[in-house]
């Protein structure tokens, strides 16, 4: 068979979200391939620029629909530190255990995409199974269940619920049985194993390099988590340690995220030990903001985001950027992909957990 | 205990034929078409066709409950409800089927339209035919071939080819893949399948599946002796009825459906339900020559044969359907590895065994 150029998107089966990844193959040997991007670019950007500060929360929400709430709060850090606002304790606490309770329900909804990809739907409903649980216990904290417009320039718009411990105690000790589920059914299961080991290997020099971040740096060895290189809200003085795999092929990735669930679940327990019972959850901020600069990054499920926000004096922002790690995972695919297998496409790119929201924006 | 269908549907065709139409036809005073339709000739014809309708009609049930099966089953495995329509969901098959008649018929402006068409008319013609090998019970059967055995797995094999040609023909860069991993794939399974079964000839000594299901009957099971045979016969079985893990030729992940991206309506619903009926004979394949058919223990003699039959038919389906449920799809190259390099030396292994046994006069 001869080379041929096929078209993977931007409507198909294996492209979470709408994008194209045009690849070459010779008969089933992808020999090279180019990600194409744009169909969902909104002009986000631009928008913020016309929009006062607290406006601009919810359109961050909407960058990704997985982990919407790191978005927000990465947008009200950047905010923060143009403002020069020093969060209270407990909004920070608040803060912290929402982005660990996001991680959990977006490597969920990724656990739940990877199976379909390799071709198995059962991994996919038992992971949304329980990822209904992590929305349920947003809907109970802030009312909403995708974007939750919860994070505020200051702080965090209430406090949580009564019995909110409750039900999250009792929904971690659930999620850390299921979790066995899912390494029963995919580690201890030799066609998953077969399917995922020595699969498209990635040295951390190359990681490095590429300016890939996240999950998929971290598969490689390199050790390198926002939360411990330059921790942010109060990771500093939790008990908590960064989950990083050697191999760095697509099993090591995959085990990076599993472990980063389990520690997150660890996380939230120990936010919850150490979290201020009372205590202010929010400062006002002022409306206009100062002439400078501000930024923020932070680690989100996918990798290193970061929101850079030029002030010119008024309420809206002069100028605001945003850093997102999967739009440079994205630019380094090629990579990644080039002498696999057509059918190992969809698991190399489920691994990076591909979401075009915040990509294109 | 059996139902003997030829026995009883010969006498019903010769009771309608003689006795009732030629009766009213001698009245009305049609001497001569009335002795023509009493001739031995037509009354056979007649009844052959008739016999061949039932078989084929119950097939088809037996088809659709196993597209019911898998639903519900699979549904159970992933924790949700499967198919909700009717009484426990019986009736999904049946508006599904209804939804794709509807379906416009299209064909792909730079297809091959006669292949394009023809493509689909063989996978399902080839499918539905081989119900004729497969025997329920002594009684309940559509032909008695001395080679029935070797007849549907040479039907097993045209359905790859026919899939190739609807892959190539509907010009499209999916199915085309599609269309050549299955024949990859054909390839390299077909071979291990068929010496898979080389064991159970060796020891049962024929290849007519009611000398196989006897000659179980009076010694015992050939899954005990042929174990390695009836391992491999079952990946090999799946990977011809395409199904996960080796459903590669319409891997959804990465070629959308396949080889049968451009096919659409009716044409798909009846390639649905060729897969299924397939998956149908497959499951009697492996029931009839490693499971013992319709053999049963002596004391449940007041079960019919044919309800045995079925009920090991749908226990192996069920175990497809297990397998589906737990697995995901093996990519081409490692299918390839499995079948070459796996799967035909166990294959050869069991042919070994056989003969060890033949000779030693075990059996």
């Amino acid at each position: 068979m001869a080379e041929m150029w096929i078209n993977m998107g931007p409507q198909h089966p294996m492209t979470h979200g709408l994008w194209n990844m045009r690849i070459k193959v010779d008969g089933e040997t992808i020999t090279d391939a180019e990600p194409v991007i744009g169909y969902l670019h909104r002009g986000w950007e631009k928008m913020t620029e016309d929009r006062r500060y607290p406006q601009i929360i919810p359109m961050s929400d909407r960058l990704c629909y997985g982990s919407s709430f790191t978005w927000s709060h990465v947008y009200c850090m950047a905010v923060e530190d143009l403002m020069g606002i020093e969060v209270p304790e407990k909004a920070k606490y608040i803060r912290a255990m929402s982005d660990e309770l996001q991680r959990i329900g977006n490597h969920l909804m990724w656990l739940a995409a990877i199976g379909p990809d390799l071709g198995n739907l059962t991994i996919f409903l038992y992971a949304l199974r329980e990822r209904e649980m992590f929305l349920d216990l947003f809907q109970s904290l802030c009312g909403a269940r995708m974007t939750y417009n919860y994070c505020r320039i200051g702080g965090v718009r209430n406090d949580a619920p009564p019995n909110w411990d409750r039900d999250l105690v009792r929904t971690l000790d659930y999620f850390e049985k299921r979790m066995n589920e899912y390494e029963e059914l995919v580690d201890r299961n030799k066609v998953f194993r077969m399917r995922m080991e020595d699969l498209a290997p990635l040295s951390g020099k190359d990681a490095v390099n590429l300016g890939i971040t996240g999950p998929t740096l971290r598969g490689s060895g390199v050790k390198y988590d926002i939360r411990q290189n330059d921790p942010y809200e109060i990771y500093d003085e939790l008990d908590w340690h960064m989950c990083t795999a050697d191999e760095g092929d697509t099993y090591a990735r995959y085990r990076v995220r599993m472990d980063e669930m389990r520690m997150s679940v660890q996380i939230v327990r120990d936010i919850l030990k150490k979290m201020p019972k009372t205590g202010p959850i929010r400062v006002k901020p002022p409306r206009n903001a100062p002439v400078g600069t501000g930024m923020a990054r932070m680690e989100d499920p996918r990798g290193e985001s970061l929101m850079y926000v030029i002030g010119d004096g008024t309420d809206k922002p002069y100028r605001l950027s945003v850093r997102s790690p999967l739009f440079v995972i994205l630019s380094a695919s090629p990579v990644l992909l080039r002498g696999n297998k057509i059918a190992d496409l969809p698991s190399i790119l489920g691994m990076i957990d591909v979401c075009m929201g915040e990509t294109d924006r | 205990m059996y139902l003997d269908i030829w026995q009883l549907l010969t006498g019903l065709v010769h009771w309608l034929m003689v006795n009732i139409i030629g009766a009213i036809l001698g009245w009305i005073g049609f001497h001569g078409v009335e002795h023509w339709l009493g001739t031995p000739g037509v009354l056979n014809f007649v009844t052959i066709i008739v016999v061949g309708l039932v078989v084929f009609i119950v097939g088809m049930l037996v088809s659709i409950t196993l597209i019911w099966q898998e639903r519900k089953e699979l549904g159970r495995l992933m924790d949700r409800r499967g198919t909700q329509v009717g009484p426990i969901g019986l009736f999904q098959n049946f508006a599904d089927a209804l939804k794709v008649l509807v379906k416009e018929h299209i064909v792909p402006e730079a297809a091959d339209s006669m292949v394009y068409n023809v493509a689909p008319v063989i996978i399902i013609g080839v499918s539905l035919m081989m119900m004729v090998t497969i025997p329920y019970s002594p009684g309940f059967y559509m032909s008695n071939s001395q080679l029935s055995v070797l007849l549907t797995l040479a039907l097993f094999g045209v359905v790859p080819f026919a899939v190739l040609l609807g892959g190539w023909a509907s010009n499209n860069k999916y199915t085309l893949i599609g269309g050549m991993r299955a024949a990859a794939q054909i390839i390299a399974y077909e071979v291990p399948l068929l010496l898979s079964v080389v064991g159970v000839v060796i020891l049962a000594g024929s290849l007519n599946f009611f000398d196989i299901v006897a000659w179980q009957q009076s010694h015992v099971w050939l899954v005990l002796p042929m174990i390695i045979g009836a391992i491999v016969f079952t990946i090999s079985m799946i990977a011809e009825l395409e199904r996960v893990p080796f459903d590669l030729p319409e891997a959804e992940a990465e070629l959308v459906e396949g080889w049968g991206t451009e096919y659409g309506g009716m044409r798909f619903g009846l390639i649905m339900m060729s897969e299924y009926a397939r998956g149908f004979i497959g499951s009697s394949m492996i029931t009839l020559l490693f499971l013992g058919g319709w053999d049963m223990p002596a004391f449940l003699n007041f079960i019919p044969d044919g309800i045995w039959f079925l009920a090991k038919v749908f226990i192996v389906f069920g175990i497809i359907i297990w397998i589906r449920g737990a697995l995901p799809r093996v990519r081409t190259d490692q299918i390839l590895n499995l079948g070459w390099r796996r799967l035909l030396p166990l294959a050869v292994v069991n042919i070994a065994i056989a003969i060890a046994f033949k000779t030693l006069g075990w059996f």
